[in-house]
Protein backbone atom coordinates (compact mmCIF):
# COMPACT_ATOMS: atom_id res chain seq x y z
CA UNK A 1 0.00 0.00 0.00
CA UNK A 2 1.33 3.24 -0.90
CA UNK A 3 -0.14 6.71 0.54
CA UNK A 4 0.87 10.04 -0.57
CA UNK A 5 -0.04 12.16 2.16
CA UNK A 6 -0.08 16.73 2.18
CA UNK A 7 0.92 18.70 5.01
CA UNK A 8 -0.60 22.78 4.89
CA UNK A 9 -0.84 23.43 8.73
CA UNK A 10 0.90 26.65 7.97
CA UNK A 11 3.76 27.82 6.35
CA UNK A 12 5.12 24.75 4.70
CA UNK A 13 3.12 22.98 1.79
CA UNK A 14 4.20 19.42 1.91
CA UNK A 15 3.52 16.44 -0.11
CA UNK A 16 4.75 12.84 1.12
CA UNK A 17 4.76 9.75 -0.58
CA UNK A 18 5.92 6.30 1.60
CA UNK A 19 4.88 3.09 0.96
CA UNK A 20 3.70 0.69 3.87
CA UNK A 21 7.17 -0.84 5.00
CA UNK A 22 8.13 2.95 5.87
CA UNK A 23 10.49 3.77 2.90
CA UNK A 24 9.65 7.38 2.19
CA UNK A 25 9.84 7.38 -1.90
CA UNK A 26 8.79 11.12 -2.35
CA UNK A 27 8.77 14.60 0.31
CA UNK A 28 9.18 17.87 -1.56
CA UNK A 29 7.26 21.00 -0.12
CA UNK A 30 7.73 24.79 -0.59
CA UNK A 31 7.95 27.17 2.18
CA UNK A 32 6.10 30.66 2.48
CA UNK A 33 8.56 33.44 3.29
CA UNK A 34 6.53 36.41 4.14
CA UNK A 35 7.97 39.62 2.59
CA UNK A 36 7.63 41.36 5.60
CA UNK A 37 6.66 40.61 9.23
CA UNK A 38 5.02 37.48 10.14
CA UNK A 39 2.93 34.85 8.85
CA UNK A 40 -0.50 35.95 7.48
CA UNK A 41 -2.90 32.80 7.02
CA UNK A 42 -4.51 34.05 4.32
CA UNK A 43 -1.34 35.30 2.43
CA UNK A 44 0.12 31.66 3.17
CA UNK A 45 -2.87 29.98 2.32
CA UNK A 46 -2.55 31.90 -1.24
CA UNK A 47 0.60 30.65 -1.56
CA UNK A 48 -0.02 27.21 -0.79
CA UNK A 49 -3.06 27.15 -3.26
CA UNK A 50 -0.54 28.65 -5.81
CA UNK A 51 2.35 26.12 -5.33
CA UNK A 52 -0.09 22.83 -4.52
CA UNK A 53 0.01 22.01 -8.73
CA UNK A 54 4.06 22.08 -8.67
CA UNK A 55 4.91 20.30 -5.54
CA UNK A 56 2.76 17.53 -6.33
CA UNK A 57 4.32 16.92 -10.07
CA UNK A 58 7.45 16.92 -8.22
CA UNK A 59 6.67 14.10 -5.79
CA UNK A 60 5.44 12.05 -8.65
CA UNK A 61 8.34 12.73 -10.24
CA UNK A 62 10.69 11.69 -7.34
CA UNK A 63 9.03 8.64 -6.72
CA UNK A 64 8.86 7.70 -9.91
CA UNK A 65 5.04 6.86 -9.81
CA UNK A 66 1.93 7.32 -11.54
CA UNK A 67 -0.46 9.08 -9.56
CA UNK A 68 -2.50 6.21 -10.52
CA UNK A 69 -0.17 3.94 -8.16
CA UNK A 70 -2.00 5.71 -5.11
CA UNK A 71 -3.75 3.36 -3.05
CA UNK A 72 -4.58 6.20 0.00
CA UNK A 73 -4.63 9.93 0.41
CA UNK A 74 -4.04 11.42 3.98
CA UNK A 75 -3.26 15.36 4.94
CA UNK A 76 -3.22 17.42 8.23
CA UNK A 77 -6.84 18.00 9.43
CA UNK A 78 -5.39 19.98 12.23
CA UNK A 79 -4.24 21.91 14.57
CA UNK A 80 -3.16 24.69 12.30
CA UNK A 81 -4.39 28.08 10.57
CA UNK A 82 -7.92 27.27 8.97
CA UNK A 83 -7.24 28.84 5.41
CA UNK A 84 -4.14 26.53 4.83
CA UNK A 85 -5.46 23.59 6.56
CA UNK A 86 -8.63 23.87 3.96
CA UNK A 87 -5.97 23.82 1.07
CA UNK A 88 -4.57 20.77 1.87
CA UNK A 89 -8.17 19.06 2.54
CA UNK A 90 -9.60 20.54 -0.72
CA UNK A 91 -6.64 19.10 -2.63
CA UNK A 92 -7.07 15.87 -0.47
CA UNK A 93 -10.93 15.28 -0.98
CA UNK A 94 -10.77 15.87 -4.67
CA UNK A 95 -8.46 13.13 -5.24
CA UNK A 96 -9.54 10.67 -2.95
CA UNK A 97 -12.89 11.40 -4.96
CA UNK A 98 -11.17 11.15 -8.60
CA UNK A 99 -8.82 8.20 -8.03
CA UNK A 100 -11.29 6.38 -5.78
CA UNK A 101 -9.53 6.35 -3.09
CA UNK A 102 -9.84 6.43 0.79
CA UNK A 103 -8.97 9.24 2.84
CA UNK A 104 -7.52 10.00 6.26
CA UNK A 105 -7.15 12.88 8.18
CA UNK A 106 -4.23 13.37 10.80
CA UNK A 107 -3.18 14.90 13.71
CA UNK A 108 -0.22 17.35 12.72
CA UNK A 109 1.36 17.07 16.24
CA UNK A 110 1.41 12.84 16.14
CA UNK A 111 2.32 12.82 12.60
CA UNK A 112 5.40 14.67 14.08
CA UNK A 113 6.11 12.01 17.01
CA UNK A 114 5.48 8.87 13.99
CA UNK A 115 8.03 10.36 11.63
CA UNK A 116 10.43 10.37 14.09
CA UNK A 117 9.65 7.04 15.99
CA UNK A 118 9.92 5.69 12.33
CA UNK A 119 13.52 7.05 11.71
CA UNK A 120 14.84 5.85 14.84
CA UNK A 121 12.67 2.26 15.36
CA UNK A 122 11.28 3.52 18.37
CA UNK A 123 8.99 1.56 20.48
CA UNK A 124 6.00 3.88 21.46
CA UNK A 125 5.70 2.64 24.79
CA UNK A 126 9.53 4.03 25.68
CA UNK A 127 9.19 7.80 24.18
CA UNK A 128 9.14 10.76 25.63
CA UNK A 129 8.79 13.83 23.21
CA UNK A 130 9.27 16.67 23.26
CA UNK A 131 8.00 18.83 19.95
CA UNK A 132 8.90 22.45 19.45
CA UNK A 133 7.81 24.25 16.50
CA UNK A 134 6.56 28.25 15.61
CA UNK A 135 3.09 26.48 16.44
CA UNK A 136 3.68 23.87 18.76
CA UNK A 137 5.95 23.54 22.39
CA UNK A 138 4.42 19.80 23.77
CA UNK A 139 5.95 17.36 25.89
CA UNK A 140 4.01 13.98 25.30
CA UNK A 141 4.13 10.37 25.76
CA UNK A 142 1.68 7.24 24.94
CA UNK A 143 -0.27 5.81 27.89
CA UNK A 144 -3.32 3.93 27.18
CA UNK A 145 -3.95 3.83 23.41
CA UNK A 146 -3.49 8.07 23.68
CA UNK A 147 -0.45 10.49 23.52
CA UNK A 148 -0.84 12.39 26.87
CA UNK A 149 0.66 15.75 26.93
CA UNK A 150 2.54 16.23 29.80
CA UNK A 151 3.41 19.81 29.64
CA UNK A 152 3.31 22.59 27.01
CA UNK A 153 3.25 26.26 26.67
CA UNK A 154 0.27 28.22 28.80
CA UNK A 155 0.23 31.06 25.85
CA UNK A 156 2.53 31.15 22.78
CA UNK A 157 5.08 28.72 21.43
CA UNK A 158 9.12 28.78 21.80
CA UNK A 159 9.30 29.34 17.97
CA UNK A 160 7.15 32.06 18.10
CA UNK A 161 8.47 33.88 20.72
CA UNK A 162 11.83 33.71 18.70
CA UNK A 163 10.46 34.84 15.11
CA UNK A 164 8.40 37.88 17.13
CA UNK A 165 11.70 38.73 19.14
CA UNK A 166 13.56 38.51 15.88
CA UNK A 167 11.08 40.34 13.95
CA UNK A 168 11.17 42.97 16.51
CA UNK A 169 14.78 43.28 16.86
CA UNK A 170 14.75 43.76 12.56
CA UNK A 171 16.03 40.05 11.87
CA UNK A 172 14.26 38.72 8.76
CA UNK A 173 11.63 35.57 8.81
CA UNK A 174 12.58 33.15 10.43
CA UNK A 175 14.34 34.28 13.24
CA UNK A 176 15.21 31.17 15.37
CA UNK A 177 18.92 30.24 13.00
CA UNK A 178 19.96 33.56 13.10
CA UNK A 179 18.87 34.42 17.56
CA UNK A 180 20.93 30.75 17.53
CA UNK A 181 23.96 32.47 15.46
CA UNK A 182 23.99 35.75 17.02
CA UNK A 183 23.98 34.15 20.19
CA UNK A 184 27.12 32.62 20.19
CA UNK A 185 29.08 35.80 20.35
CA UNK A 186 27.11 36.61 23.51
CA UNK A 187 28.71 37.25 26.39
CA UNK A 188 26.70 38.77 28.97
CA UNK A 189 23.96 37.26 30.40
CA UNK A 190 20.74 39.38 31.26
CA UNK A 191 18.03 38.13 33.18
CA UNK A 192 14.74 37.70 31.90
CA UNK A 193 11.54 36.42 33.26
CA UNK A 194 11.44 32.15 34.12
CA UNK A 195 8.43 31.12 34.24
CA UNK A 196 7.27 27.48 34.78
CA UNK A 197 4.25 26.30 36.07
CA UNK A 198 4.32 22.85 37.22
CA UNK A 199 5.33 20.80 33.68
CA UNK A 200 3.99 23.80 31.56
CA UNK A 201 5.91 27.42 30.88
CA UNK A 202 4.78 30.58 29.55
CA UNK A 203 6.47 32.96 26.94
CA UNK A 204 4.56 35.62 26.13
CA UNK A 205 6.42 37.82 29.44
CA UNK A 206 9.43 36.64 28.41
CA UNK A 207 8.87 37.92 24.75
CA UNK A 208 8.00 41.25 26.37
CA UNK A 209 10.82 41.64 28.72
CA UNK A 210 13.22 40.88 25.79
CA UNK A 211 11.66 43.37 23.47
CA UNK A 212 11.89 46.13 26.48
CA UNK A 213 15.92 44.93 27.19
CA UNK A 214 16.59 45.13 23.40
CA UNK A 215 15.18 48.53 23.59
CA UNK A 216 16.71 49.82 26.22
CA UNK A 217 20.22 49.33 24.27
CA UNK A 218 21.32 46.18 25.60
CA UNK A 219 23.58 44.21 22.67
CA UNK A 220 21.55 42.22 20.69
CA UNK A 221 24.11 39.54 21.03
CA UNK A 222 23.71 39.11 24.41
CA UNK A 223 19.92 39.33 24.11
CA UNK A 224 19.91 36.29 22.34
CA UNK A 225 22.23 34.71 24.14
CA UNK A 226 20.35 35.36 26.57
CA UNK A 227 16.50 34.57 25.21
CA UNK A 228 18.00 31.37 24.43
CA UNK A 229 19.34 30.21 27.90
CA UNK A 230 16.40 31.18 29.40
CA UNK A 231 13.76 30.09 26.73
CA UNK A 232 15.68 26.56 26.43
CA UNK A 233 16.00 26.12 29.84
CA UNK A 234 12.38 26.36 30.87
CA UNK A 235 11.89 23.84 28.30
CA UNK A 236 14.38 21.45 29.29
CA UNK A 237 13.49 21.99 32.91
CA UNK A 238 10.08 20.41 32.02
CA UNK A 239 11.51 18.12 30.21
CA UNK A 240 13.17 16.84 32.87
CA UNK A 241 10.36 16.76 35.38
CA UNK A 242 8.40 14.79 32.47
CA UNK A 243 11.01 12.27 32.27
CA UNK A 244 11.65 11.87 35.88
CA UNK A 245 7.62 11.31 36.48
CA UNK A 246 7.24 8.76 33.27
CA UNK A 247 10.19 7.07 33.15
CA UNK A 248 10.84 6.64 29.55
CA UNK A 249 13.70 5.02 27.92
CA UNK A 250 14.12 7.39 25.51
CA UNK A 251 13.38 11.54 24.52
CA UNK A 252 12.81 12.46 21.02
CA UNK A 253 13.50 16.01 20.26
CA UNK A 254 11.69 17.56 17.24
CA UNK A 255 9.90 19.75 15.16
CA UNK A 256 11.86 23.04 13.69
CA UNK A 257 13.36 24.53 17.01
CA UNK A 258 15.19 20.95 17.07
CA UNK A 259 17.37 22.03 15.00
CA UNK A 260 18.81 24.57 17.53
CA UNK A 261 22.36 23.04 18.79
CA UNK A 262 22.13 24.95 22.05
CA UNK A 263 18.46 23.39 22.84
CA UNK A 264 19.91 19.99 21.46
CA UNK A 265 22.84 20.25 23.85
CA UNK A 266 20.68 20.57 26.83
CA UNK A 267 18.25 18.23 26.49
CA UNK A 268 20.98 15.66 25.94
CA UNK A 269 22.63 16.42 29.11
CA UNK A 270 19.08 15.56 30.80
CA UNK A 271 18.66 12.77 28.86
CA UNK A 272 21.86 11.01 29.71
CA UNK A 273 21.05 11.80 33.79
CA UNK A 274 17.76 9.69 33.68
CA UNK A 275 19.54 7.04 31.85
CA UNK A 276 17.44 7.76 28.68
CA UNK A 277 18.39 7.47 24.77
CA UNK A 278 18.47 10.63 23.10
CA UNK A 279 17.44 11.15 19.80
CA UNK A 280 17.16 14.13 17.15
CA UNK A 281 15.03 13.80 14.05
CA UNK A 282 16.92 15.56 11.32
CA UNK A 283 15.88 18.93 10.10
CA UNK A 284 14.34 17.11 6.75
CA UNK A 285 11.74 15.20 8.67
CA UNK A 286 11.94 17.61 11.80
CA UNK A 287 10.21 20.47 10.05
CA UNK A 288 7.14 20.46 8.36
CA UNK A 289 6.98 17.92 5.72
CA UNK A 290 4.07 15.65 3.23
CA UNK A 291 5.93 12.68 4.19
CA UNK A 292 5.59 12.02 8.28
CA UNK A 293 1.25 12.50 6.95
CA UNK A 294 1.63 10.09 4.43
CA UNK A 295 2.88 7.41 7.27
CA UNK A 296 0.75 8.40 9.97
CA UNK A 297 -1.83 7.68 7.51
CA UNK A 298 -0.85 4.39 7.16
CA UNK A 299 -1.05 3.85 10.40
CA UNK A 300 -4.56 5.00 10.84
CA UNK A 301 -5.19 2.92 7.62
CA UNK A 302 -4.13 -0.72 9.87
CA UNK A 303 -7.25 -0.91 12.24
CA UNK A 304 -9.50 2.57 10.61
CA UNK A 305 -12.49 2.87 8.32
CA UNK A 306 -11.84 5.96 5.90
CA UNK A 307 -13.29 9.64 6.52
CA UNK A 308 -16.28 10.16 5.05
CA UNK A 309 -16.16 13.46 3.24
CA UNK A 310 -18.30 14.74 6.13
CA UNK A 311 -15.73 13.78 8.61
CA UNK A 312 -13.17 15.71 6.34
CA UNK A 313 -13.82 18.74 7.79
CA UNK A 314 -10.11 20.71 8.62
CA UNK A 315 -9.72 21.11 12.70
CA UNK A 316 -7.71 24.12 13.43
CA UNK A 317 -7.71 23.04 17.47
CA UNK A 318 -7.49 19.70 17.38
CA UNK A 319 -5.54 18.26 20.41
CA UNK A 320 -2.92 15.84 20.57
CA UNK A 321 -4.84 13.75 23.22
CA UNK A 322 -7.92 13.81 21.59
CA UNK A 323 -6.88 11.18 18.93
CA UNK A 324 -7.44 7.70 19.34
CA UNK A 325 -3.94 5.55 18.53
CA UNK A 326 -5.12 2.50 17.45
CA UNK A 327 -1.49 1.28 16.33
CA UNK A 328 -0.79 1.50 19.71
CA UNK A 329 0.21 -1.23 21.68
CA UNK B 1 20.96 8.09 53.40
CA UNK B 2 19.46 8.85 49.41
CA UNK B 3 15.73 8.77 49.68
CA UNK B 4 14.66 9.67 46.01
CA UNK B 5 16.36 11.90 42.79
CA UNK B 6 13.93 14.59 42.18
CA UNK B 7 14.31 16.11 38.60
CA UNK B 8 15.60 19.35 40.57
CA UNK B 9 16.34 17.93 44.19
CA UNK B 10 17.97 15.21 45.86
CA UNK B 11 15.81 14.12 49.04
CA UNK B 12 17.76 12.10 51.96
CA UNK B 13 16.31 10.38 54.65
CA UNK B 14 18.14 11.23 57.60
CA UNK B 15 18.35 11.65 61.63
CA UNK B 16 18.88 14.96 62.67
CA UNK B 17 18.86 15.83 66.49
CA UNK B 18 17.18 12.50 66.99
CA UNK B 19 14.45 13.15 64.82
CA UNK B 20 13.59 11.85 61.28
CA UNK B 21 13.97 14.61 58.71
CA UNK B 22 13.95 14.91 55.26
CA UNK B 23 16.98 16.63 53.74
CA UNK B 24 16.03 18.56 50.63
CA UNK B 25 18.80 19.33 48.78
CA UNK B 26 17.92 21.83 45.13
CA UNK B 27 21.37 20.51 42.68
CA UNK B 28 23.44 22.33 40.61
CA UNK B 29 22.39 22.01 36.79
CA UNK B 30 25.30 21.67 33.95
CA UNK B 31 22.56 22.60 31.32
CA UNK B 32 21.77 25.86 32.32
CA UNK B 33 23.67 28.77 32.65
CA UNK B 34 25.53 29.65 35.89
CA UNK B 35 24.32 32.46 36.91
CA UNK B 36 20.54 31.57 36.54
CA UNK B 37 21.17 28.15 38.54
CA UNK B 38 22.28 29.35 41.30
CA UNK B 39 19.61 32.56 41.25
CA UNK B 40 16.64 29.64 40.46
CA UNK B 41 17.68 27.35 43.28
CA UNK B 42 18.27 30.01 46.00
CA UNK B 43 14.79 31.70 45.34
CA UNK B 44 13.20 28.58 45.02
CA UNK B 45 14.60 27.20 48.25
CA UNK B 46 13.91 30.23 50.08
CA UNK B 47 10.40 30.65 48.64
CA UNK B 48 9.95 26.91 49.64
CA UNK B 49 10.83 27.61 53.47
CA UNK B 50 8.76 30.64 53.45
CA UNK B 51 5.79 29.29 52.25
CA UNK B 52 5.74 26.00 53.30
CA UNK B 53 5.37 27.73 56.92
CA UNK B 54 2.81 30.52 56.00
CA UNK B 55 0.95 27.30 54.65
CA UNK B 56 1.07 25.59 57.89
CA UNK B 57 -0.22 28.46 59.57
CA UNK B 58 -3.70 28.16 57.82
CA UNK B 59 -4.02 24.88 58.96
CA UNK B 60 -3.26 23.13 55.81
CA UNK B 61 -0.67 19.82 56.61
CA UNK B 62 2.57 20.81 55.53
CA UNK B 63 6.51 19.47 57.11
CA UNK B 64 7.32 21.35 59.53
CA UNK B 65 10.91 23.64 58.19
CA UNK B 66 13.55 23.27 60.75
CA UNK B 67 16.35 24.26 59.41
CA UNK B 68 17.27 26.31 55.39
CA UNK B 69 20.74 26.72 54.85
CA UNK B 70 20.60 29.06 51.37
CA UNK B 71 23.85 28.79 50.35
CA UNK B 72 23.54 25.05 49.85
CA UNK B 73 20.29 25.47 48.34
CA UNK B 74 18.86 22.98 51.23
CA UNK B 75 15.87 22.64 53.22
CA UNK B 76 16.05 20.37 56.50
CA UNK B 77 12.19 19.27 57.10
CA UNK B 78 9.87 16.54 58.89
CA UNK B 79 9.95 13.15 57.11
CA UNK B 80 5.99 12.47 56.52
CA UNK B 81 5.05 8.86 56.55
CA UNK B 82 2.71 8.07 54.04
CA UNK B 83 1.27 7.40 50.81
CA UNK B 84 1.32 9.26 47.63
CA UNK B 85 -1.97 10.77 46.65
CA UNK B 86 -0.95 9.35 43.08
CA UNK B 87 -0.71 6.11 44.17
CA UNK B 88 -3.74 6.45 46.52
CA UNK B 89 -6.14 7.02 43.55
CA UNK B 90 -4.62 4.25 41.08
CA UNK B 91 -6.22 1.78 44.03
CA UNK B 92 -9.87 0.76 43.04
CA UNK B 93 -10.18 0.57 46.94
CA UNK B 94 -10.54 4.01 47.68
CA UNK B 95 -13.58 6.48 47.66
CA UNK B 96 -11.51 8.43 45.13
CA UNK B 97 -14.69 11.28 45.22
CA UNK B 98 -14.21 11.58 49.08
CA UNK B 99 -10.52 12.05 48.71
CA UNK B 100 -10.72 14.41 45.97
CA UNK B 101 -13.49 17.00 47.79
CA UNK B 102 -10.40 17.07 50.72
CA UNK B 103 -7.61 18.20 47.86
CA UNK B 104 -10.50 20.42 46.49
CA UNK B 105 -10.64 22.34 50.32
CA UNK B 106 -7.28 22.40 50.21
CA UNK B 107 -6.91 24.15 47.13
CA UNK B 108 -9.23 26.52 48.20
CA UNK B 109 -8.05 27.38 51.37
CA UNK B 110 -4.33 27.89 49.46
CA UNK B 111 -6.23 30.43 47.13
CA UNK B 112 -8.58 32.02 49.90
CA UNK B 113 -4.93 33.43 51.25
CA UNK B 114 -3.26 34.21 47.97
CA UNK B 115 -1.46 31.14 48.15
CA UNK B 116 -0.69 29.80 44.60
CA UNK B 117 1.08 26.27 44.73
CA UNK B 118 2.60 26.28 41.50
CA UNK B 119 2.99 22.28 40.91
CA UNK B 120 -0.27 20.41 42.44
CA UNK B 121 0.05 17.24 41.14
CA UNK B 122 -1.03 14.05 43.06
CA UNK B 123 2.84 13.24 43.72
CA UNK B 124 3.06 16.52 45.58
CA UNK B 125 0.11 15.04 47.97
CA UNK B 126 0.49 12.59 51.06
CA UNK B 127 -1.75 10.74 53.13
CA UNK B 128 0.11 10.67 56.31
CA UNK B 129 -0.30 7.10 57.86
CA UNK B 130 -1.12 8.13 61.20
CA UNK B 131 -3.32 11.62 61.59
CA UNK B 132 -4.79 10.08 57.99
CA UNK B 133 -3.98 14.12 57.13
CA UNK B 134 -3.26 15.14 53.16
CA UNK B 135 -0.24 16.66 53.17
CA UNK B 136 0.90 19.14 50.86
CA UNK B 137 4.74 19.29 49.78
CA UNK B 138 6.79 20.38 47.39
CA UNK B 139 6.43 24.67 47.29
CA UNK B 140 9.30 25.50 44.64
CA UNK B 141 7.27 26.89 42.33
CA UNK B 142 4.91 28.46 45.05
CA UNK B 143 4.05 32.65 45.14
CA UNK B 144 2.03 34.91 46.43
CA UNK B 145 -0.58 36.13 43.80
CA UNK B 146 -4.20 37.64 44.04
CA UNK B 147 -5.13 37.28 40.63
CA UNK B 148 -7.90 34.97 38.68
CA UNK B 149 -5.46 33.66 36.20
CA UNK B 150 -3.20 32.32 38.58
CA UNK B 151 -5.84 30.68 40.48
CA UNK B 152 -7.10 29.31 36.73
CA UNK B 153 -3.44 27.98 36.33
CA UNK B 154 -2.77 26.34 39.55
CA UNK B 155 -6.05 24.40 38.90
CA UNK B 156 -4.95 23.75 35.07
CA UNK B 157 -1.74 21.85 36.75
CA UNK B 158 -4.06 19.42 39.22
CA UNK B 159 -6.40 19.31 36.00
CA UNK B 160 -3.52 18.14 33.64
CA UNK B 161 -1.84 16.24 36.75
CA UNK B 162 -5.58 13.86 36.90
CA UNK B 163 -5.51 13.48 32.68
CA UNK B 164 -1.61 12.32 32.54
CA UNK B 165 -1.56 10.09 35.26
CA UNK B 166 -5.53 9.04 36.07
CA UNK B 167 -7.52 9.45 33.21
CA UNK B 168 -10.11 6.66 34.19
CA UNK B 169 -11.40 8.47 36.98
CA UNK B 170 -10.73 12.18 35.67
CA UNK B 171 -14.62 13.56 35.80
CA UNK B 172 -15.05 12.11 38.60
CA UNK B 173 -12.38 13.29 40.77
CA UNK B 174 -11.73 16.67 38.79
CA UNK B 175 -15.53 17.73 39.66
CA UNK B 176 -14.98 16.48 43.12
CA UNK B 177 -11.95 19.03 43.48
CA UNK B 178 -14.10 21.73 41.87
CA UNK B 179 -17.08 21.29 44.53
CA UNK B 180 -14.11 21.23 47.82
CA UNK B 181 -13.17 23.86 45.98
CA UNK B 182 -16.20 26.00 45.57
CA UNK B 183 -16.85 24.98 49.38
CA UNK B 184 -14.00 27.50 50.81
CA UNK B 185 -13.98 30.01 48.30
CA UNK B 186 -17.60 30.46 47.37
CA UNK B 187 -19.45 29.22 44.64
CA UNK B 188 -19.54 33.23 42.81
CA UNK B 189 -15.17 33.56 43.13
CA UNK B 190 -15.34 29.73 42.32
CA UNK B 191 -17.19 29.84 39.03
CA UNK B 192 -14.92 32.95 37.97
CA UNK B 193 -11.68 30.58 38.64
CA UNK B 194 -13.59 27.96 36.54
CA UNK B 195 -14.73 30.34 33.66
CA UNK B 196 -10.79 31.47 33.36
CA UNK B 197 -9.81 27.62 33.77
CA UNK B 198 -11.70 26.86 30.53
CA UNK B 199 -9.93 29.85 29.05
CA UNK B 200 -6.48 29.18 29.80
CA UNK B 201 -7.31 25.02 28.50
CA UNK B 202 -8.22 26.96 25.27
CA UNK B 203 -5.11 29.03 24.73
CA UNK B 204 -1.35 27.05 24.47
CA UNK B 205 -3.03 25.98 20.88
CA UNK B 206 -2.41 26.70 17.55
CA UNK B 207 -5.31 29.34 16.73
Amino acid sequence: MICLGIESTAHTFGVGIVAQDGTILANQKMVFVPPKGGIHPREAAEHHEKNAQTVFQQALEEARLKIQKIDIIAFSQGPGLGPCLRIGAVISRYLSQKLKIPIFGVNHCIAHVEIGRLFHNLKISDLLTLYVSGGNTLICAFDQGRYRVFGETLDISIGNLLDVFAREAGLPHPGGPKIEKLAQAGQKFIELPYIVKGMDLSYSGLLTASINKFKEGNKLEDMCFSLQEIAFSMLTEVTERALAHTEKKCVLLTGGVAANKRLEAMIRIIAEEHDAQFYNVPPALAGDNGAMIAWTGLLHAKNENSLSMDETRVKPNWRIDEVKVTWGA
Amino acid sequence: MLYKKGAEAYLFKEEWYGKLVLKKVRIPKSYRHPSLDRSLRAARTIHEAKILTETRKLGIATPIVFFIDIPNTTIIMEFIEGIRVKELLNNSNINHTELCKKIGRIIGVLHNNNIIHGDLTTSNMILEHESRKIYLIDFGLAEYSTTIESRGVDLHLIHRALQSTHFKILEDCFNAIKDGYAEIIGRQKANEVFQRLHEIEKRGRYH
